[in-house]
């Protein structure tokens, strides 16, 4: 019965239900596309990173991103591959560099020089080519989705990149960075080249460990030899590059702050017709009391109502989240939805929808049941 | 009428408003209700009829005064107390039916049985029950806005009834209906205090209800006037027991 009258007294006013229902979309899709984005960036932040097999990395003094990090002279490999513990040592470049368009023009983009035969970053996802293709003269892969930015039509496309010329061999699908710069894969030696770095040098190194090593005493030991570098986890590079691209730059904040103003707008609009509806309905409340109702009982009612309303509002609010999460993949901010957000966002609108019966409730338990007659 | 009063008041006084505005509506109301009886209580407007109705029902305390219903005595019961002491002993019909418009008729009498906690099976038998009783047996889907007045009114007798309570207090029920439909229901509600359980009060105005009552209170200025009892029921002549009757003027 509660149920029911919490349906009914919900569908008896359209209008306020059709408000209602918009106040708890708008929250649920703001908050949606905040916290996809929020995960969506983080996820292609580290993805670099994410993809990298090696439990600690070497990496210049400060280094904070992937792609922003200092140079590394080359003496640190062989300190490293002597350390107990220790299995390979992978070097890998990465730094910015521009591409220079075929038509004309420049694009920003991020060189990643590694070979693929050490066992330590290749480019995933790879749709057209071979990483075995990189191996041959100027040979660079890309990802599909810039090749507007890059002024490329597939394969065998060639351009220049800082005077060195290099032809795209490999074609991988959805490797975007959220600088929106290109990443360009290439080997280890030509991305050295190309980025004008001394034949040793290396931005990293990737440390695989031996077979039952313990990562911290590997960890400390490094760091030991190499008192002029930091030797962090991979953790740890990935919490650097959050930091460093979503805070740094505010761009983190926004979206937080986004999801916040979400859930309090969210909040004063069902709050303000769920406050309504029980003013709406306080003879019946009144009756209710007066047929020797419990408060519980009547409080379960409004928050039924409000209950009900998150559950419709959530509904509708994620089919319009799930669009945009559809649109949005091979752009450069792609949202993101796992089950656990969207298992957070709903208990987050119940919790939103509960909050806001506060004032509801508040209402009627300050209700004279002596208003049921007429006087 | 050997049996217990059902309820029971004494020494009620009730100040209503504050400050300026308060009001002394009950000025030391003492009397029962008996099982069997339909009562009503006559008196002009302001003379305390619905104060002393909500306080007989347990909707308002008393500033002074005791009450008990049903044997259970209300001293210093909270408000969840009192609620639950209402759902237990007390139907209550009011003049504006104050029915749920979004319940059809059925869900309306289900409804005063669910605050009772009562199984989904069980509610349903006893509000078609009910509704069967006060006849509309055919408009149990009916919603409150498609029936007439008296139809309402009798949907709400049947919401008190199906609860089977100790006493039924109705506030000028008949007050909003024509006559056909007025004296249909105060024909159900003496009916249904022919039930030796139960006692019955009907706060009136209208003399043509005098007809069906076993008992005759008049309130004045917060005051019992007056208290006669018909002599014996299902005469064609009304008579009341003058000797019975009181003067309760202090
Ligand atoms: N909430 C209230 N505050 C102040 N005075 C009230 C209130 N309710 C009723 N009264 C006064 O109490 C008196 C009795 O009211 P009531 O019991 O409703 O009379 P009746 O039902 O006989 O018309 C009236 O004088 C009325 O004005
Ligand atoms: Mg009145």
């Amino acid at each position: 019965m509660i149920l029911t009258l919490a349906l009914r007294n919900l569908f008896h006013d359209r209008i306020r239900l059709g408000v209602t229902l918009v106040g708890i979309l708008f929250a649920v899709v703001l908050v949606a596309v905040q916290l996809g984005l929020y995960a969506g960036t983080s996820k292609m932040i580290i993805s670099m990173v994410h993809q990298a097999k090696g439990e600690l990395w070497i990496v210049p003094y400060g280094a904070d991103s992937f792609e922003g990090s200092g140079v590394l002279t080359g003496s640190e490999r062989h300190a490293a591959l002597s350390t107990p513990g220790v299995a390979r040592a992978i070097p890998i470049v990465a730094s910015f560099s521009k591409w220079q368009r075929p038509q004309g023009g420049e694009q920003l983009c991020v060189i990643v020089g590694v070979d693929a035969a050490d066992g330590g970053l290749v480019p995933w996802n790879i749709v057209a080519g071979s990483t075995e293709a990189l191996k041959l003269p100027d040979a660079v892969a890309i990802d599909r989705t810039y090749y507007k930015d890059l002024g490329v039509t597939g394969l065998n496309s060639t351009a220049e990149v800082r005077g060195s010329r290099v032809r795209v061999t490999a074609l991988t699908h959805g490797i975007r960075s959220f600088t929106t710069t290109p990443y360009i894969f290439t080997t280890l030696n030509r991305g050295r080249s190309i980025l004008k770095l001394p034949p040793d040098a290396a931005t990293f190194y990737l440390i695989q460990l031996q077979e039952g090593a313990d990562q911290g005493v590997v960890q400390a030991a490094l760091a030991k030899r190499l008192p002029d570098v930091e030797v962090i986890t991979k953790a740890e590079m990935k919490r650097r590059s959050i930091a460093h691209w979503l805070f740094g730059t505010g761009a983190g904040a926004a979206l937080i702050g986004g999801a916040i103003l979400g859930v309090l707008v969210g909040t004063v609009i069902v709050a303000q017709t769920l406050y309504s509806s029980t003013k709406d309905h306080l003879n019946e409340f009144a009756t209710l009391r007066a047929l020797g109702s419990s408060s519980g009982y009547i409080h379960k009612v409004i928050l039924a109502q409000a209950a009900l309303s998150a559950i419709l509002g959530y509904v509708l609010g994620m089919s319009i989240a799930m669009t945009v999460v559809a649109i949005s993949v091979d752009t450069s901010f792609p949202i993101i939805m796992t089950p656990q957000l969207a298992f957070g966002l709903f208990v987050l609108t119940l919790v939103m929808c509960a909050a806001s019966a506060t004032g509801a409730i508040m209402k009627v338990m300050k209700l004279d049941p002596a208003m049921v007659f007429n006087r | 009428m050997s049996m217990q009063p059902i309820v029971n008041v004494r020494d009620i006084v009730k100040e209503l408003g504050q400050g300026a505005g308060k009001v002394r509506a009950l000025k030391g109301v003492s009397m029962s209700l008996n099982p069997g009886e339909l009562t009503l209580l006559m008196g002009p407007s302001g003379s305390g009829k619905t104060t002393l109705l909500s306080i007989l029902g347990c909707i308002l305390s008393p500033t002074e005064g005791s009450i008990t219903i049903a044997g259970e005595d209300t001293e210093g019961l909270s408000p969840e107390g009192l609620a639950d002491l209402r759902r237990r002993h007390v139907g209550f019909v009011f003049q504006s039916y104050n029915l749920f418009p979004t319940l059809n008729a059925l869900e309306n009498v289900r409804l005063a049985l669910d605050v009772r906690g009562e199984r989904y099976a069980d509610t349903v038998i006893k509000a078609e029950t009910a509704l069967r009783e006060v006849g509309l047996a055919n408009r149990l889907r009916s919603f409150p806005g498609n029936m007439s007045g008296g139809e309402q009114q009798r949907v709400a007798v049947a919401r008190a009834l199906a609860i089977r309570p100790s006493v039924i207090l109705a506030d000028e029920p008949t007050a909003a209906l024509d006559s056909e439909n007025g004296h249909a229901v105060m024909e159900l509600l003496s009916d249904i205090a022919k039930d030796e359980s139960r006692a019955v009060l009907a706060v009136t105005h209208d003399p043509r209800t005098h007809a069906y009552a076993d008992r005759i209170i008049r309130i004045e200025d917060g005051k019992i006037i007056d208290d006669e009892r018909r002599l014996t029921s299902g005469d064609n002549v009304t008579r009341y027991d003058l000797k019975r009757k009181r003067k309760l003027h202090a």
